[in-house]
């Protein structure tokens, strides 16, 4: 870190207005609609969301971070393909240590692992933020664009897993099971039209809200 | 033979890249409003998906495999995508300007779609020749044009149904979307 960032007086109310923006007012899934992609496709169960967002997390705090300490040495010109090399770089790193260390969850999220790469919420916080801002807020801002990233993937998973399977199961425990369902589960909801189901209905839900709210 | 049929109609209609994997979903709910744009973006994408999976099949093949350096893939496979979608556009545009004035807000676009990325993974990961890679980039490329062409049409009718003010837009396109994924279910015996 230079003088300059130094002189720059850290201010921890911005540092939580940055953090907070990304979870709610600009949530990346059912505000900007942003990486649909992994959104729909590991959200079978609230296991593999918690991979998921815990992946996309390191991946934007550790690319805001670079992103942010190079920003003033980087051209104008070739900034993209700078970014996409830092952001595929932490995206090795992450499937590296996931083969290596957790080899279950490296199994199920498959492909969708290494996609992190072409997430655009991961690109759009670069371009937008990290490459303008000093390294403490680019942090924050990674930090809040990550969660809000995972609440999402929770809450589909979350209803997805129990509808479908009529139980909740994580880190191999079962923590409910629902009588009926459980019996003769809605399998339709683990199965890709019932993600669509899940996330029109959501989004729906959002826009239902914010239309009663402005009227 | 039976081997590359497989591939490619697996992926045209059971593994369908938007129905199934969920692969390149910003194209298809941002294009899929008019009937002639879905053609241009769905040709464009296969265009792309094909050079990029036979550009990647030589590397992995070639390459990665022999000094086994696999792990490298993600890194390499996003520069040559990102450098063949510029140099794609740059032939076009010197060579044909009335595709690329069909096509050409849709190239640069395409760096970032996770299909192209995909259909490379893909390959990769079941360790494909490079003849295999190619069907499964054609079968990739027609699946996706075919559901962006299905979509569209049914948007543009939709457009004049009476919908609900908060599914407006995006939420209707989802729930038809789940139906054309159910309905594509039905192909699941057929190989």
């Amino acid at each position: 870190m230079n003088m300059e960032e130094l002189e720059e007086r850290f201010s921890a109310k911005k540092f939580w207005k940055e953090l907070a923006k990304g979870i709610i007012l600009t949530n990346p899934v059912f505000v900007l609609v942003l990486g649909l992609c992994p959104t729909l496709a590991v959200t079978t169960s609230v296991n593999n969301a918690l991979g998921m967002g815990a992946g996309v997390i390191f991946v934007l705090l550790g690319s805001n971070f670079i992103i942010s300490i190079i920003r003033k040495i980087t051209p104008g010109m070739v900034r993209i393909p700078v970014f996409i090399v830092v952001i595929a770089s932490f995206v090795t790193i992450l499937s590296l240590v996931f083969e290596a260390y957790l080899p279950p969850l490296y199994e199920s999220l498959g492909i969708y692992l290494p996609l992190i790469v072409v997430n655009c919420i991961i690109l759009g916080r670069a371009e937008v933020f990290a490459s303008k801002n000093p390294i403490i807020y680019s942090i924050a801002d990674g930090l809040g664009a990550g969660l809000g990233f995972t609440i999402a993937l929770i809450i589909i998973s979350f209803l997805r897993e129990v509808l479908g399977t009529g139980s909740l199961v994580i880190f191999g425990k079962q923590l409910f099971s629902i009588p009926v369902i459980s019996t003769s589960p809605l399998s339709i909801f683990i199965m890709p039209p019932g993600a669509f189901i899940i996330i029109a209905l959501l989004m729906a839900l959002f826009r239902l809200i914010g239309v009663l709210k402005n009227e | 033979m039976n081997n590359l049929l497989t591939i490619f109609l697996g992926l045209v209609l059971i593994n369908n890249f938007i129905l199934a994997k969920f692969l390149g979903l910003c194209p298809f709910f941002g294009v899929s409003k008019k009937l002639s744009n879905a053609v241009s973006m769905g040709a464009a994408v296969t265009l792309v998906m094909l050079i990029a999976s036979i550009a990647t099949g030589i590397i992995y093949n070639y390459i990665l495999v022999p000094y086994n350096v696999q792990f490298m893939n993600i890194i390499i496979y996003i520069l040559v995508i990102a450098a063949l979608v510029q140099i794609v556009e740059i032939v076009i545009k010197r060579t044909n300007i009335m595709l690329y004035n069909a096509l050409g807000i849709y190239l640069p676009l395409i760096t970032t779609n996770c299909a192209v990325l995909g259909i490379t993974l893909i390959n990769a990961q079941n360790n494909y020749s490079l003849l295999q890679s190619i069907v499964s980039a054609l079968g990739g490329g027609l699946g996706f044009t075919l559901m962006l062409v299905i979509m569209s049409a049914i948007r543009e009718k939709n457009e004049l149904a009476d919908t609900p003010k908060s599914m407006k837009g995006l939420p209707i396109a989802f729930i038809i979307a789940s139906l054309l994924s159910l309905a594509f279910m039905g192909f699941n015996g057929l190989l």
